[in-house]
Order: C-alpha cells, then sequence, then structure tokens
C-alpha cells in the first residue's frame, strides 16, 4: 500500500511538471504583466525596465519557468542592466515552498491563497454536504421507484439542473430570494460577500451569507450526481446479489441499506474525488456572482491583472489536489471494496 | 402425502417494450418433504420464473402473476402481504442461485452473508449467529471453517462459494429448498459433489427439494419425480422411473436422445432437437413445439393440448401417441 | 380434406415466420430504442423549436435591426413592440437572440468539431500505435484533464483574445472572437473523446478483421480511419452530442465573464455579461438569452441521453 502510494507520487511529478509548463507559457502569452504593477499609476519607462529585470522578465520564457521551478538564488542577476551580473536572486522555487510575490498585491503569493483557500473551503465543503445528503436521498428514492410519476419528475428536473447555466440560477435566485423578498417586506438574503462587514466574520453571519451560493450549486451539482447515484442504484438492485439477500427474507431497508448501497457508492467515490478539486475551481463563476472572496474569484482578478505568480499558484495547488484526491479516492476504495488491492 | 409446496394454474406474464412475454402459462406442481421434485427445460421454459414465482422474488414490474395459487402447508402465498412473505423467505423456503459468483454479494464477507438470515429471522445476536454459521460452513464441507468465516467472496472457489451458498440456505431449517440450476456454472466433478451434498441433507433434515436444471444427467441422480417444461408449459410430469423408462411426451424423448449414454454403444451422432424454442412473446397457435415435432399432426398446429392429469403417475400434454404415432 | 392441410401448412409458415423473424439491423434496433424515448422526442421538439426560432426569425428581423440602437427607448421592459424589451443601448433583446442565438449554436457545433478531430486524432493515433507514442499522448491528456477547463478556458481567451481580426463571412459581419471562442472550446474538451476512442480502438484492434486487413497489406491510416474508427461512431455520436450542449454552456460562461465573443456580435453568453448590473430592475435582459440557453442545451441532453439509450452496445444485443 506504502508503496503504491509513492509509486503513484512519483508518477504525478512528471505530471504536474508538464502542466505547469504547458500553463507557465499559456500565462506568460496573456499579455503585459507590468501593466497593471504599479496599479493606477504609470510605470516610468526606467522604472519598467528594472522591473523587468528583476522579475526576470527578460530572460526566454523557458528560462522564466526554471527560475520560477527552482528559484534563482543560486545564479546571479543583473539588476541595473550593465550586461554584468551583479546580485544573487532571492527566489526559492516552487519545487522550495516559494511561489513568488503577487505583482499586484506584492505579498506572497501562498499567504494570498491561503486566505482565500479558507474561504473557498467553507462554501465547497458546506455545498458538499447539501449536495451529497440529497444526492443520495433523491437517487435512492427514485431508483427504488424506477418509472414511477415521482421517479419522472425527479429526472426532467435533474435534466434541468445540470442543463442550466449556473450563474443564470444565482441570479434568479439573488432576484427571487434577495430583491424581492426584499420589496415584499421579508426576511432575504444578502447577495454579496461572505459577511455584513458591520457586523464581521461572525458563524451566523457566515451561515446567512452562504445560503444563495451554496443553494446555487448545489442544485446545478444534485442534478447531475442524483441522476448517478439512481443509475448506480439500479444497476446495482438489479443484481443477483440482491436477489439473494431477498431470498433470504432480510426486510427492504436492510437489504438497501446493507447489500446495495456500498456497493452503489463505490463508484460514486471516484466521480467524488475527481470533482472535487475541479469544484474548487468551477466555483469562479459562482464566486464571482456572490462576491464570495475565495480562490476562483482570485484567479478571475489574476487573469484581468496578468498577475502571473498567483494565477500560476492556484493552478498548481488545484492540480496538486487533484493528483492527491486521486490518490485518496483510490486509498479509500480499498477500504470499501475488498476485491482491490494494491502491489 | 400432503405437499409442502404446491404451485396451481400458475401464469406469469412479463410486461417488456416489446409487448407482454408468456412466461409461465398455466403451470401446476408440488413438492413433497424429503423428495426432490427435478424440473427440466430448456432456458426461457419459465422453470426458473415458476419458482421464483413461489418465492415472489420476479420483479414487479415488468413481472406480473395473473392467476393461480401457490399453497404453502396449506397457505396461500400470493395473500400475503409483504412482512407475511418476508417471514416465509429464508425461513421456510429458501433458495440456491445459479452462479455463486454473482449470488453473493462481493463486499460483505460470506460469514456476514450467512448469519443475517438466522439474525433477522430467529432474532439471534452476532455472536451466536457467527457461531451457527461456522457449524453451517463445516456442515456443508468447508475446511477451517472459523477462518473461513470472515472471508470476502472472492476469496473463495466456485466450488467452496456454492457450499456457502447452501449454508446460507440452510441457516434457518427450511421445510424447502430451491435450488435453480445450482450446479450449471461448476467443474463437472464439484458438480457431482454438490449433487451429493444436496442429496444427502435433504434426506437428514427431510427437506423438500426443487431442483432447476436443463441437465437430465443430473436429473436421474436426484430426482422422484420429474416435470418436463416447454415455452411456459408443463408438457409431462412423472416418476423419475417412469419418465427415463416411458417418456411420453416428443419434446421429453427428444431430449434424452440428445443424452449421451454408456450403457449402449452406438457410433450414431447424438440427436439434436431442430429450431429453437419459440419466443414467448409470440407463440404459435397450437402446441408451443408443433413447429419442432416430428410427430406433429393437424390438430397440433391448431389447438393447443392440456396436460392429461387422468393419471398421477405419467401425465403427459401431447396429441399424439408416440409410440404408435398416432393420434390419442 | 386436402384444402384443410394447406390452410393448416400456412398457418405454421405464417407462425414460423414469426418465431423466426428476421433480425433488425443494429441501427433499425438503435431508431427503435430512440422512438420510445419520450424525453429523447421532446428533446427533437425543443430543438425543431429553437432551430426555427433562430432561422426563420431573421425573416421578421434583420441583422441590422438586431443591431440597432436607440437610446430614448434604452431599457425599457418587455411590451408588444420588444416582447424581450430593450437593453441599455436601447436595441432590441427579441431580434439579438434571434441572432444571438445563431452564433451560440454555431459556436456550440463547430467547437464539438474541433474536439472531435482533435479527440479523435489523438485517441486513435495513442490506441492503434501504443508504446511511447501512446504514453506521451495519455500524459498529455491526463494533464489537460487535471487542469480546470474554465481555468483553461479564461487562460486561452485571454491568450487569444484580439488575435483575429473580425471577418465577413456570407454578407455578414463576425467578430475574430467567434473563432477564438470556437478553438479554445474545442482544445479545452477533448480529452473525454480521446480516451473513448483510445479505448475502443485498443480493443477492436485485436480482432481478426483488423489483422486481416493488415496482412492484406493496408496502410496503417487507412486501417484507422476505415476500418476502425467506423466501428467506433455510436460512442462519438453520443459523447458529440453531449459535448455541444457543454460547449453552449461553456460559450456562456466565458461570455459571462467578459472573456468571450465580443460585441457588438451578439451571443446569448454576452447578452448576459452585464447581466449583473441589471439584477435588479431589469431582469428581462438576463431572463430571456438564459431561458433560451436553457432550452437548448436541456434539448441536446434529452437527445444525448436518447442517444446513449439507444445505441448502448449492451441494450443492442439484449434486444436481439
Amino acid at each position: 500500500m506504502t508503496r503504491y502510494v509513492i509509486r503513484r507520487i512519483l508518477q504525478a511529478i512528471p505530471l504536474l511538471i508538464i502542466i505547469s509548463a504547458i500553463l507557465f507559457l499559456l500565462a506568460n502569452e496573456m499579455g503585459d504583466p507590468l501593466a497593471s504593477f504599479g496599479g493606477r499609476r504609470r510605470i516610468r519607462s526606467s522604472d519598467r525596465e528594472r522591473l523587468t529585470r528583476q522579475l526576470g522578465l527578460d530572460q526566454p520564457v523557458m528560462v522564466q519557468y526554471l527560475i520560477w521551478l527552482v528559484g534563482n538564488d543560486w545564479m546571479q542577476i543583473d539588476v541595473d542592466g550593465d550586461g554584468t551580473p551583479d546580485e544573487y536572486g532571492t527566489r526559492r522555487g516552487v519545487l522550495r515552498g516559494d511561489f513568488g510575490t503577487s505583482f499586484m498585491e506584492k505579498r506572497p503569493v501562498l499567504e494570498i491563497i491561503g486566505e482565500r483557500f479558507k474561504n473557498t473551503m467553507i462554501l465547497m465543503i458546506t455545498a458538499e454536504i447539501v449536495i451529497l445528503f440529497f444526492a443520495f436521498w433523491i437517487g435512492i428514492y427514485s431508483a427504488l421507484r424506477q418509472y414511477s410519476f415521482v421517479d419522472n419528475v425527479v429526472t426532467t428536473f435533474s435534466f434541468v439542473g445540470y442543463s442550466m447555466p449556473v450563474f443564470w440560477l444565482g441570479l434568479i435566485l439573488m432576484y427571487v430570494f434577495s430583491v424581492n423578498f426584499k420589496r415584499w417586506g421579508l426576511p432575504y438574503f444578502p447577495t454579496v460577500g461572505m459577511y455584513d462587514l458591520a457586523v464581521g466574520p461572525t458563524i451566523p453571519q457566515i451561515a446567512w451569507h452562504l445560503v444563495l451560493p451554496v443553494t446555487t450549486i448545489a442544485i446545478i451539482s444534485i442534478a447531475g450526481y442524483s441522476r448517478y447515484v439512481r443509475s448506480q442504484m439500479l444497476e446495482v438492485i438489479n443484481q443477483d446479489y440482491i436477489r439473494t439477500a431477498h431470498s433470504k427474507g432480510l426486510p427492504d431497508r436492510w437489504v438497501i441499506t446493507r447489500h446495495a448501497l456500498k456497493n452503489a457508492a463505490l463508484p460514486l467515490i471516484t466521480i467524488i474525488g475527481m470533482d472535487l478539486p475541479l469544484l474548487i475551481a468551477g466555483a469562479t463563476v459562482t464566486e464571482s456572482i456572490f462576491a464570495w472572496p475565495g480562490m476562483g474569484r482570485l484567479y478571475w482578478d489574476a487573469t484581468q491583472d496578468t498577475d502571473i505568480p498567483v494565477l500560476m499558484g492556484i493552478l498548481v495547488i488545484i492540480s496538486v489536489l487533484v493528483v492527491v484526491f486521486q490518490i485518496i479516492t483510490d486509498i479509500t476504495y480499498t477500504f470499501l471494496d475488498p476485491r482491490i488491492r494494491y502491489e | 402425502m400432503d405437499p409442502v409446496l404446491e404451485l396451481i394454474n400458475l401464469v406469469v406474464h412479463f410486461h417488456t417494450q416489446d409487448g407482454i412475454v408468456y412466461a409461465v402459462n398455466g403451470v401446476s406442481y408440488a413438492a413433497e418433504a424429503g423428495k426432490t421434485l427435478g424440473i427440466v427445460g430448456e432456458s426461457g421454459c419459465g422453470k426458473s420464473v415458476s419458482v421464483l414465482s413461489a418465492m415472489r422474488l420476479i420483479p414487479e414490474p415488468p413481472g406480473k402473476i395473473v392467476a393461480g395459487e401457490i399453497f404453502y402447508q396449506g397457505q396461500d402465498l400470493l395473500k400475503l402481504d409483504k412482512a407475511g412473505m418476508q417471514d416465509i423467505r429464508g425461513k421456510e423456503m429458501a433458495m440456491i442461485f445459479q452462479d455463486p459468483m454473482t449470488s453473493f454479494n462481493p463486499v460483505l464477507t460470506i460469514g456476514h452473508q450467512i448469519s443475517e438470515s438466522s439474525i433477522v429471522h430467529f432474532g439471534i445476536g452476532q455472536k451466536e449467529a457467527r457461531q451457527r454459521s461456522v457449524e453451517l460452513l463445516e456442515l456443508v464441507g468447508i475446511p477451517q471453517a472459523v477462518d473461513r468465516f470472515d472471508d470476502y467472496p472472492h476469496q473463495f472457489s466456485g466450488g467452496m462459494r456454492q457450499r456457502a451458498m447452501i449454508a446460507m440456505a440452510l441457516s434457518c431449517n427450511p421445510s424447502v429448498l430451491i435450488a435453480d440450476e445450482p450446479t450449471t456454472a461448476l467443474d463437472v466433478t464439484i458438480q457431482a459433489q454438490i449433487v451429493d451434498l444436496i442429496k444427502d441433507l435433504s434426506e437428514r433434515f427431510d427437506m423438500a427439494i426443487i431442483w432447476i436444471t436443463h441437465d437430465l444427467g443430473v436429473i436421474a441422480e436426484i430426482a422422484d419425480r420429474v416435470v418436463v417444461m416447454y415455452a411456459g408449459y408443463v408438457v409431462e410430469e412423472a416418476d423419475v422411473f417412469d419418465l427415463f423408462e416411458n417418456p411420453s411426451h416428443p419434446y421429453t424423448l427428444a431430449l434424452l436422445k440428445s443424452l449421451p449414454r454408456v450403457d449402449t454403444y452406438s457410433s450414431e451422432k447424438l440427436a439434436t432437437i431442430p429450431g429453437s424454442p419459440p419466443d414467448c412473446l409470440s407463440l404459435p397457435p397450437g402446441c408451443p413445439f408443433a413447429p419442432r415435432c416430428v410427430y406433429a399432426v393437424d390438430q397440433c398446429r391448431h389447438e393447443n393440448p392440456p396436460l392429461d392429469q387422468s393419471s398421477f403417475e405419467h401425465q403427459i400434454a401431447c396429441w399424439v401417441d408416440i409410440t404408435t404415432g398416432r393420434e390419442r | 380434406m386436402s384444402s384443410t392441410t394447406t390452410d393448416s401448412t400456412d398457418v405454421t409458415w405464417k407462425s414460423l415466420e414469426i418465431a423466426e423473424r428476421p433480425p433488425l439491423t443494429p441501427t433499425q434496433v438503435a431508431w427503435r430504442r430512440f422512438r420510445r424515448h419520450k424525453m429523447a422526442i421532446a428533446g427533437i421538439f425543443m430543438l425543431v423549436a429553437i432551430i426555427l426560432y433562430v432561422t426563420v426569425g431573421t425573416f421578421f428581423f434583420t441583422e441590422a435591426e438586431a443591431n440597432y440602437t436607440d437610446l430614448s427607448i434604452k431599457l425599457s421592459p418587455p411590451s408588444l413592440e420588444h416582447p424581450f424589451g430593450t437593453d441599455m443601448v436601447g436595441r432590441d433583446l427579441f431580434a439579438r437572440t434571434i441572432y444571438g442565438g445563431q452564433i451560440s449554436i454555431i459556436i456550440g457545433l463547430f467547437a464539438v468539431f474541433v474536439s472531435i478531430i482533435l479527440g479523435v486524432l489523438i485517441g486513435a493515433v495513442s490506441g492503434y500505435y501504443g508504446g511511447a507514442t501512446d504514453s506521451v499522448l495519455m500524459r498529455f491528456t491526463e494533464a489537460m484533464f487535471n487542469i480546470p477547463s474554465l481555468f483553461l478556458l479564461i487562460i486561452l481567451g485571454k491568450v487569444l483574445s484580439g488575435k483575429i481580426a473580425n471577418f465577413n463571412l456570407l454578407g455578414r459581419s463576425f467578430s475574430g472572437s467567434v473563432v477564438v471562442i470556437i478553438a479554445v472550446i474545442g482544445i479545452t474538451s477533448w480529452m473525454y473523446l480521446a480516451r473513448i476512442v483510445r479505448a475502443n480502438v485498443l480493443s477492436l484492434k485485436e480482432q481478426e478483421f483488423i489483422t486481416a486487413a493488415r496482412c492484406t497489406g493496408t496502410s496503417n491510416f487507412s486501417i484507422i480511419f476505415s476500418h476502425i474508427l467506423p466501428n467506433t461512431t455510436a460512442p462519438i455520436i453520443v459523447s458529440a452530442t453531449l459535448l455541444v450542449a457543454a460547449a453552449i454552456l461553456a460559450e456562456a460562461y466565458v461570455s459571462f465573464l467578459g472573456v468571450g465573443v465580443q460585441p457588438p456580435t451578439p451571443t446569448w453568453g454576452n447578452m448576459l455579461d452585464q447581466a449583473y448590473h441589471h439584477l435588479e430592475r431589469e431582469p428581462w435582459m438576463w431572463f430571456f438569452p438564459g431561458v433560451l440557453i436553457l432550452m437548448t442545451v436541456l434539448g441536446i441532453n434529452f437527445v444525448g441521453d436518447g442517444l446513449r439509450d439507444a445505441l448502448d452496445p449492451r441494450a443492442l444485443s439484449e434486444s436481439e
């Protein structure tokens, strides 16, 4: 098992290097990183030249990538532009945990991402819990009543759910539960932010602000997941071993919870493990309409400002998460499915 | 002697997208304690559906028991509610399935799956159920049963799995044991062991056994009485010796002719039955076997012969007397 | 007497015919299954309605009308004259949804065309040649899978934006960003297709008819394209259908985020990009384009589901 995990991690390293190289190349094609470097002020051309050299932007892109990866504290850089290297660099590179400094905020990338990551996790973990609860409930319910009226209604609604643009659903929810509830004098949900600035980040405040974004994400994802649970469940309840369980005179509930559910949930673990990190990224749209200060929104801002260190930081973290979740999924699988053993 | 389980004029249909499948069309048979009733027929002839209906295990929908009665010790099972039926299943009537590979839940231990019945039906605790299950595993001949209790199905070989399946079926001392082609998926040598095991157990526990198979060889070995089914109809029913001595339905005769024999030396090829079993979606008018039957006369193509129940010993559904080749 | 004999033989023959009716071809089976799929039929109707909307609609409104600005009627709510209301520069939203729909649908279709070409090519080459080619290509595919596609869409959208000039086609002028978005969506959505094609090629290439083709000296290229790919059309059709829906949604997302198709060319997606500012007072501005996106995507998903059921090889063999 340990050997398996180590092998998976070793396999993932070249993969992550390919990914980061591709992304680094693309990110450097996005535009002038110095355009918004000085905020609203224009940068003087002499400053621009110095900054370009200091940030290593004068180097060929592959050299920049190497510096991003392994740092430049082992080499001398030419800061004043006289053609001779004059001092050692200060960057230690991603491989040594230095993700660089944000062009915009002039703070370490990891610090910025860390703050936002926490907020995204609050949103996503809440959403995931809601999603899984309802997806299983709805999926199992409609699988057990295949082709009944309720099943047909649920099926239709799940198709509608995952055919909807997420931001449009967000807008509708905002329009109804925020704008109109306010007009009608009902208690209404806030549309933007994580908490009321006047009150501060208290738990009730955050919970209250979570309702609409979580509902938006959940409705879209529940639709897809519940269909998946339903089809898995249908496949399982038509298996021979379920008939065997019934032939033993076990009560229906027993058959469902102890025999069917575990088998039906197995393939879902893969799906959830694959989706979870992507869900964090997918929050870009939701976070931007609800002005939720999370990673998705940070990513969007970073692309607008061509803030390459932040951009790359987020992409690398998400890619690492994808790999990590794949490994966790595989491990979870071995605990739940006795047939699978990794050597 | 009164039968333990009796099916009377059972009719079962399946409503599929392609139309109604007439799976079982008025089938009657009875199982007696300590005796083995063999049901023979090609796949799709309704033999499995009839016993699954007796256990009320056919999926409804698409299946539907249209008519008939099923008596277990005088009680009509078709009138029972869900909970009543759950009390019968596993406790009074148990079942062994064809494929021991797929009939065990892959993610639960063998021991767990054997213990479940007694926990549910006798309300005993985990510990007691475990002890009981280990005893059952020993009874069916699993070595080191204590250690194998916590194994998963994939850790058992095919024959072992079928033994475990038998242990599972026996866990509540059922009066009726239904074996749905229990040896089909096994190697020949293992088949014989399983047949012997069940034969032995049925004598020890005085169970009524219903043994479904398409293998007449197995029937000769284990059955006391035989029901031959074709396209959802019983075409012949007789005592096992009588059936092998005097097969009276052309279909039974054809089945027997297709069986290799060791007692008579012959260089002839084994006979086959021409054509294929009818599509139960659209049964031909008349006798369903008529299109494949070498004895068929005009009447066979118009009118389906009823099962002649005038003598209990040997019942046949055929217009033709095959010994003479003329109509009866 | 003899007449009855003939009669009865007739009956027998007929019944034999019924019992041994010729097996249906896979296409016939698939079509029968598809027709029975109520949602798929509903999906077809929805798509026909949408296509009529964006085509027949052009006979009632010219493109000039769709782009005609009239500040005096800006932000007017739906009325008889402007059924969907007007936007912030007084353009008629009804007319714009007609022309915008055309672009959205075209983007969906062409983007999927791009991703089919990429996916089939990469999948087929990878599966057929195996070895190092396969592992390099599959690593690359996996890498692409690992990057959230929306992130990639945003970066690529920004990298390519403004790099393609506006162009005229069939007397109409299109923003160059239409091509960019088609390329970008195509580039970010081929991975799944590549995997299906590869898996199919892997299983097909071991079969006798491929060995036979190879023995007769058929070139690799023609083995892939004339022997292997035609045998893997069913999964390609199903996933391509569902991809069209995903592509239309992707267009809406990038346009909503402002890196999509640039004005004046309308799309359902970029009609929504200002929606946020009109959330409270002018809901018609974002409501109608959204409904149209939903209808189209839903229709395609319904049809895709029907196709999947109809073309499922397991279901096909079962029904025989």
